[in-house]
């Protein structure tokens, strides 16, 4: 099928396209230089905004984890639910949303590849089953790996080759997509209670720090010449002060970078730029952080923002849970994975009277705008964890608009208003800057080269947004830029019209994007190998890898490595 | 005698009056055991499988009490039925006032069927009364379907 | 002959993956690790009552028809109906399950699993409290006590203290057997003393004495470094109590006192009574010292306390205890499910509907208030109009007078077996062994995924559930569209 998107307004940053009236020529679900004009399907987009699909590197989608979270809370479904239609198939919605209706909502606000970023390994069946369950977009999980028992024993002897060749086997046994470490060494710790507080405890019965975890795996990364960075959850996340672990954990690979290339990825940054002592003193670190980022080149970061609203907060990361739920007094789930990881859930609700969570609300945004490469910092909230992604378009408004974070402004806590930084920055960002923050930028930094772009080979992955910033200022009208990046007029998967004016044409399957990591020695199964599988875990060694036809459309990248 | 009406708790009590049949005041339990779990691998139209599950298991102490041996048969009556079983002595004891019957056709014709607003009937701990009848055959499967719904 | 190892077995919600078979001519010769359910069911599923064609009832008579006819039958029903019943689907696969839920939302339906007479109140609960809870591998490595309340695994699932408790073997803690061992040899002596004690105190005529003795542990267990504790509690003295180190023996029906008890205890509150539902206040301060001062705890739960009184206020009330015990140690819990995929039906119904069971797609979208959406509530109001049973057997399992409706309703039974429910049916598809004939996906009681395997051939004709669900799903879409077209 070929399709001619007409005189929109093209913001492709990858290829240096700032607004241009370009035609887009689409052929077999591929970018094309040009179609048969009187063949093609026409989209008149004049008076549009055309974009690259939206990437998202971090939102918990799929698996065990999420849904434990739809399990927990009846009551966040209750409210909001969809029908099903002769099209759409049914379902829940809010915090933690099923599966298809989490696909419907992404494509409608033209989103079309989503990474789900912390899959427990032994779980992994889970997790592909429930994003092959998810429509419409393309997607792909990243493993917990950062608490992996033969990643620590592995790291304690110094043996990175082997490290990298069990890693490998890892990656491609779980049909997962980057290496992710979530408070590298407190993990493991959780699963006898406790955890840790710097990069250089001693994890207890393993005799490695988290500073050794992250520095190994960023070796080991490098080694297998991965296309994402090493995905960081930073130690105290959530703890005041823990802005300090932060520029630590950036600071500890910085050696380890070359050639201007990043080599970690502080994943929902806003987390981990607390300042003070307690919750008391508690103020925000962002500015430290960005002085950083603003100096240095080997780091990303997400922003992982927060919206005021009641959500569901879910991570790897069992004791920050724990603490969450003491502090709330919240319901709480946990669910320690033998010999990899852990799980913590909490529901939780951001209040703007509130100073923290104000506070919490303005250091996202502060990241956002204070670090003035906008290639350095995407925008996420760490669905659903600083609130849903159906909230977006609200970020995108606060951050096009001084109006707009104005207005929220006045609304919150007024400690927290008058501690903002939010009072004294003016910058506000343009489409072209939003298209990196929402897709090149994400894509750049997942190392997908088909994707975030629309020059020619690229998949025809397409958001259109009736906006038109000839005539329309976004920073005065806000409320437009909000209304019209919650509905695309048009979302494009695969050269298919999937989503129009926020309805749903049609329901198709995305793919499932995984690496295949081939190294030069491969990991064997050796006896000994065998041995300690049979001692770690609780299921055979063949009944453990995901085998490919538990992904609907799968997509693997070959990546062959010399260890 | 009479009018003593403990249903639960870990005495049991015997309830019994001139020209009338032993009758024991019980609480109920169903539940899986290894017996019927194999059985009903097998196949429920099995004789084995029922065999497994039309049985009670009772207390050796209220056995006696009872005036009952292994393997005759007794009534179990609740507010909700009344079947027919073999007893079996509990092999495990003491634990008087507790009778057994696995999951079957046999235990849920007198179980409570009421949820109380949460889906589940109640499987445990219902209040019944276990009495000798020795001239009453314990119905087969069929039998017992027959009885209870008429459609075989 | 072929041997097929890391086979997965689909009786318990154990899930164990060991099980190694020998297969001779399409079928299964020998059964090696297994328990006596996994043996049974390996050798036995394809026994004299196994239903090998599709049948109909005409005239009151089942009778044998083409599988062609037995699916538009059933598709007929299901469309046709208001307000159908899909019941069963803890003994089928995960994708076998997917399809049924597409089918319920289909004929706007009620879906509901086996849950909803098991653990159902467990999940009520863990939505109103949470779960504190890990895989079992967690516990195989780290627990040093050990406690099933309600629950007797030794017969329920025979390989669960084994493969993952108290006789498994972990990296920081070791297997229990050795201390059983001594135990059993030294169990003679111990029934001396006791039966010695008995007659003592029962001339004194303190009858809660007598049971105090019964709840004493073995005072020359070992209780070193890496060693475990096994704490039973239920209102039977079960084969599983007989090998814990502590039983406590509860009063029926009055576990929510215990744990109440108990959740004070460890908040370090004094109890102003002797003892709570039969159980001596001195016995259940050692056993809260046991739980606080353990390295990491497990307690696991059967339908022991979801099926009694209080049902999920029990769970409620455990739930909270051991969150409780989270301030002073690691404490997980768990609830034993039963069926091989029970889990497996929770965890599909929630990633496509929100809600783990009982779910009402009657308004065109997932409902779920169980009370109102469950099936045995619906079957006891007399509301369903049809109904679709899937490798379950309620006629059998569920109380008559639920029962009683289920037979009233046209009623369709999809199972390799003529169960009780079969029997009683309308339509009757047979269906695969679910881990045995046909492949798939379960989910173990915490949750892990396991794939199952299709070791031998199903019967000439026989099919898996998904194809059968996914025939029968076709054909009522088929119909429905044929009805828009004549209303057009």
């Amino acid at each position: 099928m070929e399709l001619l998107i007409k005189n929109g307004f093209v913001y492709d940053p990858i290829n240096g396209v700032n607004g241009e009236k370009i035609d887009i020529a689409v052929k077999n679900g591929k970018i094309v230089e040009k179609v048969n004009e009187c063949k093609a399907k026409k989209i008149n987009a004049s008076g549009m905004v055309v974009m690259p699909g939206g990437v998202d590197i971090h939102s918990h989608i799929a698996g065990g984890k999420v849904n434990s979270g739809r399990l927990l809370r009846p009551e966040d479904h209750y409210r909001d639910f969809e029908k099903k239609t002769r099209i759409t198939r049914s379902g829940v919605g809010r915090s933690v949303p099923s599966t298809f209706t989490t696909g419907y909502r992404y494509a409608r606000m033209g989103y079309t590849m989503v990474m789900d970023p912390a899959m427990p390994p032994l779980e992994a069946k889970h997790t592909h089953e429930e994003l092959s369950d998810t429509p419409l977009i393309d997607k792909a999980s990243y493993p917990l790996l950062g608490d992996w028992w033969f990643v620590l024993e592995y790291l304690k002897d110094g043996k990175i080759e082997e490290c990298a060749r069990h890693v490998a086997w890892m990656i491609t046994a779980t049909k997962g997509y980057a290496i992710k470490l979530v408070n590298p060494g407190g993990l493991e710790a959780w699963g006898f209670g406790n955890n840790v507080s710097s990069l250089d405890d001693q994890i207890p019965h393993f005799g490695v720090t988290p500073r050794e975890i992250i520095r190994g795996l960023c070796k080991v990364n490098q080694l297998l010449g991965l296309p994402h960075t090493i995905h960081v959850h930073t130690n105290n996340l959530g703890v005041p002060g823990n802005y300090a672990t932060a520029l630590e954990t950036m600071r500890c690979v910085e050696d380890l970078a070359a050639g201007g290339k990043p080599v970690i990825h502080i994943t929902h940054c806003q987390f981990s730029a607390f300042k003070g002592d307690d919750w008391r003193t508690f103020e925000s670190g962002a500015e430290e952080i960005a002085n950083y980022v603003n100096a240095c080149s080997h780091v990303t970061l997400d922003m992982g923002q927060v919206i005021f609203t009641d959500t569901t907060t879910m991570t790897a990361d069992g004791p920050f849970q724990y603490s969450l739920h003491t502090l709330s007094g919240n319901k709480w789930v946990n669910h320690d994975v033998e010999t990899e990881t852990s799980t913590g859930i909490v529901p939780f609700h951001y209040k703007r009277k509130n100073y923290v969570h104000a506070t919490q609300w303005s250091i996202g945004l502060e990241l956002a705008l204070l670090i003035r490469d906008p290639w350095k910092i995407l925008m996420t909230t760490d669905h659903p964890n600083g609130g849903p992604f159906i909230a977006y378009p609200k970020i995108v408004a606060w951050l096009m608009s001084r109006k707009a974070r104005e207005a929220t402004l006045k609304r919150i806590n007024p400690k927290a208003r008058s501690r903002s930084l939010l009072q004294s920055i003016d910058r506000e960002l343009d489409f072209s800057e939003i298209a990196i923050m929402t897709r090149a930028g994400q894509a750049k930094a997942l190392g997908l080269n088909c994707k975030g772009h629309l020059g020619v080979g690229a998949d025809a992955d397409i958001a259109i947004y009736n906006f038109n910033p000839e005539t329309t200022d976004p920073s005065r009208k806000y409320k437009a830029v909000r209304r019209v990046f919650k509905k695309a007029a048009y979302t494009i998967k695969n050269g298919q019209i999937v989503a129009k004016d926020g309805e749903v044409l049609r329901h198709v399957n995305g793919a499932t994007f995984w690496l295949n990591v081939q190294t030069r020695e491969p990991a064997v199964l050796t006896a000994e190998m065998q041995r300690r599988f049979k001692e770690y875990w609780t299921v055979e060694y063949e009944n453990y890898p995901v085998s490919e036809n538990y992904l609907a459309v799968s997509h693997p990248i070959t990546v062959k490595a010399d260890v | 005698m009479g009018g003593c009406c403990e249903t639960a708790g870990l005495g049991s009590v015997v309830l019994m009056s001139i020209n009338e049949k032993p009758k024991l005041e019980a609480t109920l339990i169903t539940g899986r055991t290894i017996e019927q779990g194999v059985e009903k691998e097998y196949g429920k139209s099995s004789r084995e499988y029922a065999e497994s599950v039309a049985v009670c298991y009772i207390d050796a102490e209220d056995m006696k009490k009872l005036g009952v041996k292994e393997k005759t048969n007794v009534q179990v009556s609740t507010r909700f039925g009344s079947v027919v079983v073999k007893v079996l002595k509990s092999p495990r004891t003491p634990h008087p006032g507790i009778i057994f019957i696995p999951y079957g056709p046999w235990a849920n014709s007198i179980i409570d069927p009421e949820t109380h607003g949460v889906g589940m009937p109640s499987f445990k701990g219902v209040p019944a009364t276990v009495e000798p009848a020795a001239d009453k055959p314990v119905l087969s499967l069929t039998e017992l379907l027959n009885a209870q719904f008429g459609k075989v | 002959m072929s041997v097929v190892t890391a086979v997965t077995c689909p009786v318990c919600g154990c899930l164990c993956d060991d099980i190694e078979l020998t297969i001779h001519d399409n079928k299964v010769v020998k059964v090696k690790n297994g328990c006596a359910m996994c043996e049974a069911k390996f050798m036995g599923y394809s026994s004299e009552h196994r239903l090998l064609k599709p049948m109909i009832r005409k005239n009151g008579e089942l009778v044998k028809v083409s599988i062609t006819e037995a699916v538009k039958k059933a598709a007929n029903i299901l469309a046709e109906a208001n307000y159908p019943v899909l019941y069963g689907w803890s003994n089928t696969s995960c994708e076998a399950i997917s399809v049924g839920i597409e089918l319920a939302e289909e004929v706007g339906g009620v879906i509901d699993n086996t849950s909803v007479v098991c653990h159902g109140p467990s999940l009520l609960s863990i939505q109103e409290v949470g779960i504190p809870s890990c895989t079992l591998g967690q516990v195989r490595h780290r627990a040093d006590l050990i406690i099933y309340w309600g629950s007797n695994p030794w017969s329920s699932h025979p390989r669960h203290i084994e493969r993952y408790t108290a006789f498994s073997h972990g990296r920081f803690k070791k297997s229990a057997w050795k201390n059983y061992v001594t135990k059993i040899k030294a169990l003679v002596g111990r029934k001396k003393v006791q039966s010695a004690i008995k007659r003592l105190f029962v001339k004194e005529k303190i009858p809660s004495a007598v049971a105090l003795s019964n709840f004493r542990h073995t005072p020359y267990l070992q209780t070193g470094k890496n060693s475990r504790k096994l704490i039973v509690v239920d209102v039977r003295r079960t084969k599983s109590a007989e090998i814990a180190d502590y039983f406590v023996q509860i009063e029926p029906n009055k576990d929510y006192e215990l744990l109440q008890a108990l959740r004070a205890l460890v908040r370090d509150q004094e109890l102003e009574v002797d003892n709570v539902a039969g159980v001596p206040v001195e016995y259940l301060e050692e056993i809260v010292d046991a739980m606080v001062s353990c390295d990491f705890g497990a307690l696991f739960f059967g339908l022991g306390l979801t099926m009694s009184g209080g049902k999920m206020r029990n769970i409620d009330a455990a739930l909270s205890l051991v969150r409780d015990l989270n301030m002073r140690t690691k404490f997980v819990i768990m609830p034993m499910r039963g069926h091989f995929n029970v889990a497996g039906a929770n965890t599909v119904f929630t990633w496509q509907t929100g809600y783990p069971y009982a779910v009402d797609f009657s308004l065109g979208y997932p409902r779920y208030n169980p009370g109102e959406t469950s099936v045995v509530d619906i079957l006891l109001r007399k509301e369903s109009d049809a109904a679709l049973i899937v490798a379950s057997d309620p006629i059998s399992n569920f109380p008559r007078k639920a029962a009683e409706h289920l037979t009233e309703n046209p009623l369709i039974a999809i199972d390799p077996h003529m169960n009780v429910t079969a029997q009683v049916a309308d339509v009757v598809i047979p269906s695969a062994f679910a881990g045995i004939e046909a492949a798939g996906t379960a989910y173990r009681m915490d949750h892990v995924p396991i794939p199952l395997k299709k070791v031998v051939e199903p019967p000439k004709g026989v099919l898996p559930d998904e194809t059968i669900l996914q025939r029968i799903l076709a054909e009522v879409k088929k119909l429905k569209q044929a009805n828009v077209r004549e209303e057009a």
